[in-house]
């Protein structure tokens, strides 16, 4: 079943090149879109139990 | 406070921006994606392998744009001591070395069948390899130091220092015999390649675009965000 | 007092900025003098005519690149050797090539060969890698410019005609 699905992804015989390219690239930019991602919400997460931590001991010292 | 007083500010501006930037760049390669892959016609000469082009050719764009940007933010870093100007330096690094190696990727990928090499070292591909270690250099030097401020400044001088060869890929090859092509968008006499080929081509570099800036953001306010911790844990050590 | 306070920050900045663009010059017209220096090295390859002024050791290993000649390219008896002259449309040399041929290989095209040049002119290539140029167009756009008569032959080698 050679149809137009199959020529599609034979690319006129360079199928072994192009979509490589296209992977390689895909999966790059993926990779380093969700670490970017993963890293903001991991800053943001530390950043925000520190200050309900400074803050919780602020309060013990005001009680204190 | 004001020590960040800046970058926040510049977070007013580029949080708002950043939803439409991230619709634009997944709209724009989507469409590229289908124009390039399914819409566009084979090439006369090179067949179906031209369809690399359509990620090589905006990756290799944004291995030197984001590389000017780095360059003018750290220029700016080392000249007026602002925090912003480095950590969109640093936020930037990242991203176009990514975009630097997809481009030699790519490039090897389309070399092979088309030119009969994965590799030659001719001027433009060997200072492309420069670019991509330059950013890596950037990367490593950038926290290499207990200090924080001394690896600023070291890898600011050495984005900047880098600069030169911004210029030297672009000339590259027209200044000297390479076996890569010469120009064929950023050309005195208009570009040399069909619209069909050309449209695909621009919308691609477009999706780059605005994903850079989406994901500059992103690391950006992750730069932020670390600063802020730091100068927390700072506080809670001198108290 | 304030003006003062101001004042001493500014021309330090402006000392910096001066310092930064005195080394950018500095670093540029080092790098020019490096390249320029060093010319020899970076250029990738030889025109014929680049060939035949430069003086080789016997056996040195050149690369040398041209326009496959029309007419030119010919398979030499045992059938795995091609026989094919390069040009810059000013000098031609002739490439003896044992091996596989790039797809684009073909006569009209720019090439670029690694090999050494014999006494008898003859330059053995130990490589053979195409050169394409910077047009891009589909097969229908290329055959109508040709059928009008508006193609331009493509100049595969910036140095051809030099």
């Amino acid at each position: 079943m050679i149809g137009a699905l199959g020529e599609f992804f034979a690319m006129g015989g360079y199928a072994q090149y192009v979509w490589p390219a296209y992977l390689i690239a895909a999966a790059i930019l993926a990779v380093l879109t969700g670490l970017s991602l993963r890293d903001l919400r991991h800053q943001e997460a530390t950043l925000l139990a520190l200050r309900r931590q400074r803050r919780g001991a602020a309060v013990d010292e005001a009680q204190g | 406070m004001h020590k960040y007083a800046n970058p926040n500010q510049f977070l007013r501006i580029a949080n708002p921006i950043l939803p439409w930037c991230a619709w634009l760049a997944g709209l724009a390669i989507a469409a590229g994606l289908y124009l390039g892959l399914v819409q566009a016609p084979a090439d006369y000469q090179q067949g179906e392998t031209v369809r690399i082009m359509y990620v090589h050719v905006p990756s290799a764009w944004m291995a030197l744009f984001v590389y000017t940007n780095m360059a003018i933010a750290s220029a700016t870093a080392i000249i007026w001591r602002h925090p912003l100007g480095f950590l969109i330096a640093k936020a930037s690094a990242p991203i176009g070395a990514c975009f630097t190696f997809i481009s030699l990727a790519t490039g090897s990928l389309w070399g092979k069948p088309m030119w009969g090499t994965w590799w030659v070292w001719d001027a433009r591909l060997t200072s492309v390899l420069i670019l991509f270690f330059l950013y890596i250099g950037y990367i490593a030097l950038v926290d290499a130091f207990d200090d924080p401020t001394r690896g600023q400044r070291a890898a600011s001088i050495l984005a900047l220092v880098g600069a030169v060869n911004v210029p030297i890929i672009h000339y590259s090859v027209e200044w000297w015999n390479t076996l890569h092509q010469p120009a064929s968008v950023a050309r005195m006499d208009g570009p040399a390649i069909h619209s069909s080929m050309l449209w695909p081509l621009l919308i691609m570099a477009i999706g780059f675009t605005a994903l850079y800036f989406a994901l500059m953001v992103v690391r950006l306010r992750g730069e932020i965000a670390a600063m802020k911790v730091r100068n927390v844990r700072l506080g809670q050590v001198q108290a | 007092m304030s003006a003062a306070r101001t004042r001493l920050p500014a021309t330090r900045k402006r000392r910096r900025l001066y310092a930064v663009l005195a080394g950018l010059t500095m670093l540029g017209v080092a790098a020019a003098l490096v390249l320029v220096a060093f010319e020899d090295n970076i250029v990738f390859f030889y025109s014929p005519t680049g060939l035949k002024e430069k003086s080789l050791r016997p056996g040195q290993m050149v690369r040398l690149g041209g326009l496959v000649v029309e007419g030119s390219v010919k398979k030499a008896a045992d059938g795995v050797t091609t026989i094919f002259s390069v040009t810059d449309l000013n000098q031609a040399v002739q490439i003896r090539f044992t091996g596989l041929l790039p797809d684009l290989f073909r006569e009209g095209q720019g090439i670029v060969s690694e090999g050494t040049l014999g006494p008898d002119g003859v330059f053995t290539a130990s490589s053979v890698l195409a050169k394409h140029d910077e047009n891009y167009m589909p097969k229908e756009v290329a055959d109508a410019l040709k059928k009008s008569g508006k193609w331009k032959q493509p100049n595969a080698t910036p140095e051809a005609g030099k």
